[in-house]
């Protein structure tokens, strides 16, 4: 209650003020800097290196942004959030990007008076088991006892699933993720369940991850994705079109080591030379970039297939859903011209 | 002018005075907390209502008393959840009045090493906040228990995993009644019995070992009706089948974890409460009760605890009421009690938080001054009666 009420005041002047005050862009290059709202903690997505410096897809993404805004990745101030607090954060002003496995639902879009521009990780629940339980499949699980994380729309999916595949179960519900990670560990449960990702994530923090499995069932939709503040369409646009111009970086084979090459020559498709400046893209001073924005993302950060590659491989986790359209996936993109 | 001071120069009135002038403070605090969260949930657009009790709650539970499936209501979740605090806070206070009594006395024996021990029980536990006693039992039967595929069994009927204590089920079948009509019989007679040998005892000072005469009555008279009715009670004996044993009587870990430290941590209190209750008692009593030659359990059970009880009683019902709030702590290992449930993942799912909180706090509160009437009622039939 607190925390919506909050929410409602803040955006409330947030809103008055930007439509007063200078746009979320001028606010960021005046700074110098972007806030971005990242993960706590979560491998692969948000999680400190051995130097201490963020590093993640999620936290990639918060660099694109910069890199499209500011011309430099590494100019991004990161603020950490838990799931309950990060949309009153966002709503308060603390950044201006909001990168943190957030799954778009209608009552956040709507309700919570937020703007989620797009999906960067298909997500959805699925469970988690030890090999030796020698389980193939969900529907496998009759009689389970089920680790559940409290607190989300977790216990519900599991609810539904067990209940339309007429299998029985018995739910061991844990408040925090690190607590039903020791009990999944001591065999107080045959099977832990939450995001796919997390449990890629959380497998990969075990002693021996190999004697773990994934079920190839996955009982719930998690589109996961940035989100900004309602109220300003240029920031909006600028954070959507830079997804989608990683996504297009794949699409058109535009990675960060070619990417100088193919800015400098004529190419044939001619999409290609409209992202990477070499032809005009109509519109783009609206957005306020400058016509280089595409080439100091892909440049820096890399398009969407390298930053997935480089983070979320090491956990094992498969392209499946979040490969392109063309490979089979559910990525596609608006054509740039 | 005299007229005012006249009134404040009196005691009595002075008294009223201020006491009005309080009451009126703390009515306007209350009514301005009121109207702030009115007018808060006003700007917000949210009322207050309790009508999502009665939509489906869409979760399951591990553990019911009653029926419950997921298309039950939040209500029913909550009904659940407040039985499962009830037999968590049921099987505590019994553990911990056994374990408490039991220690306060040892405490107090002539034997050294008896006393030390319980010394220490007393000083370690209740030193030790109860949310790591939760903690910790629940680690050791998670931990140190094995896998239900190599559970370790006894006699091939009762199973002990890292999922629980596993027992068997007796079912009943056609002729139980016989057993239950002579069990009745056996109770009654044990209190004709037992009135008997007090008047018998009164008149002629004969005493009979009633306690014993009874305990085997009622033990061998229904035990006789099973044999006579051709033992209609079969045992549902838990098996394995996958993941888990199924059939017969199943205690969850959380359920025994929070049983275990509750009980274990109170007792510690209860200890420290009966050795002051026994201590309280004028050695002069324990005396005389020696002197005319009474063994020393007679003079314990005759003469001091039915003293010592009226000590006892006022402070062990706050250790009971103690007891049953501490176990909202069952959140912490996943034991899914009132507060887990409706305070919970009701809240949850329902985002009526100031609707199921005003719900808990008022059954917490309705529990409490419950067990304290009845503590008090038997206080008063136990207390000095003035003469």
């Amino acid at each position: 209650m607190k925390t919506k009420m909050l929410l409602a005041g803040v955006t409330a002047g947030v809103m008055f003020a930007g439509s007063v005050l200078a746009s979320t862009l001028d606010d960021v290059r005046a700074r110098g800097k972007l806030n971005c709202i990242i993960n706590t903690g979560l491998a692969g997505f948000a999680a400190p290196d051995d130097k201490g410096n963020w590093t993640g897809f999620d936290v990639d993404f918060c660099r694109a942004v910069a890199a499209a805004t500011l011309g430099d990745a590494d100019k991004v101030n990161y603020t950490t959030a838990t799931g309950k607090t990060r949309f009153t954060k966002l709503a308060a002003g603390e950044g201006e990007l909001l990168s943190r496995n957030t799954t778009w639902t209608f009552s956040r879009d709507v309700d919570l008076s937020q703007t989620f521009i797009g999906v960067n990780y298909y997500d959805g629940q699925g469970f988690m088991v030890p090999k030796a339980l020698g389980v193939k499949s969900a529907k496998g699980l009759d009689g389970a006892s089920v680790c559940i994380q409290t607190g989300t729309t977790t216990e519900l999916n599991l609810a539904e699933f067990f209940a339309g595949n007429n299998i029985k179960y018995n739910p061991v519900p844990i408040e925090t993720n690190a607590e039903a990670q020791e009990l999944y560990k001591a065999g107080r449960c045959d099977v832990y369940t939450t995001d796919a990702s997390g449990l890629y994530a959380t497998m990969m923090s075990f002693d021996n991850p190999s004697d773990h499995m994934v079920l190839p069932e996955i009982v719930s939709k998690e589109p996961l994705g940035p989100v900004v503040r309602h109220g300003d369409d240029q920031w909006a646009d600028i954070v959507a079109w830079v997804l989608r111009a990683m996504m297009a970086g794949e699409e058109k084979g535009i990675t960060s080591k070619n990417v100088k090459e193919l800015a400098a020559k004529d190419n044939k498709d001619k999409e290609i030379n409209r992202l990477l400046g070499k032809d005009p893209l109509q519109g783009l001073s609206k957005l306020g970039l400058s016509a280089d924005w595409a080439v100091n993302v892909i440049s820096q950060v890399g398009n969407y297939q390298e930053s997935f590659e480089k983070h979320l491989f090491p956990l094992t986790i498969k392209r499946g859903m979040n490969a392109l359209y063309r490979d089979g996936g559910l990525h596609y993109i608006p054509p740039i011209k | 002018m005299t007229f005012f001071s006249n009134i404040w120069r009196n005691e009595k009135s002075r008294e009223l005075i201020v006491q009005i002038i309080v009451l009126f403070f703390l009515g306007w605090f209350i009514s301005w907390l009121v109207m702030n969260v009115n007018a808060n949930f006003e700007a917000l657009g949210k009322d207050i209502s309790f009508e999502f009790l009665f939509i489906p709650a869409g979760y399951d539970i591990n553990q019911y008393l009653i029926d419950y499936n997921n298309r039950d209501s939040h209500l029913r979740a909550g009904i659940v959840g407040l039985l499962n605090t009830g037999l968590v806070a049921f099987f505590g206070i019994i553990l911990a009045t056994v374990l408490g009594i039991a220690l306060g006395i040892i405490r107090l024996s002539k034997n050294w090493l008896a006393s030390k021990i319980a010394y220490w029980y007393v000083e370690f536990t209740r030193n030790v906040p109860i949310l790591l006693h939760i903690l910790l039992w629940h680690g050791i039967i998670i931990n140190t228990l094995p896998h239900p595929r190599k559970a370790i069994s006894l006699g091939e009927v009762t199973f002990l995993s890292n999922r629980g204590f596993y027992i068997p089920k007796p079912l009943t079948e056609t002729g139980i009644e016989l057993v239950y009509l002579f069990f009745v019989i056996a109770i009654i007679f044990s209190i004709l019995f037992a009135k008997y040998c007090k008047r018998k005892q009164d008149l002629t000072g004969i005493q009979y070992p009633v306690f014993w005469i009874n305990v085997s009555v009622i033990c061998f008279l229904p035990l006789i009706a099973f044999f006579i009715s051709g033992m209609p009670v079969s045992l549902e004996i838990p098996a394995l089948k996958g993941f888990n044993f199924r059939g017969g009587m199943h205690m969850s870990p959380e359920l025994a974890a929070l049983t275990f430290a509750l009980g274990i941590y109170t007792a510690a209190f209860i200890a420290e409460i009966v050795r002051a209750g026994i201590l309280a008692i004028d050695k002069g009593q324990r005396e005389a009760a020696e002197s005319i030659g009474l063994k020393p359990s007679k003079v314990m059970n005759l003469v001091i605890l039915p003293q010592a009880r009226r000590v006892i009683i006022p402070p062990l019902t706050s250790q009971y009421l103690n007891l049953t709030k501490n176990s909202s702590l069952a959140i912490a290992i996943g034991y899914m009690d009132l507060v887990a449930t409706l305070g919970g993942i009701s809240l949850n799912q329902t985002g009526r938080e100031m609707e199921t909180m005003l719900i808990v706090m008022l059954i917490y509160l309705s529990v409490s001054l419950s067990i304290s009437a009845l503590m008090n009622w038997y206080n008063s039939k136990v207390k000095l009666v003035g003469r």
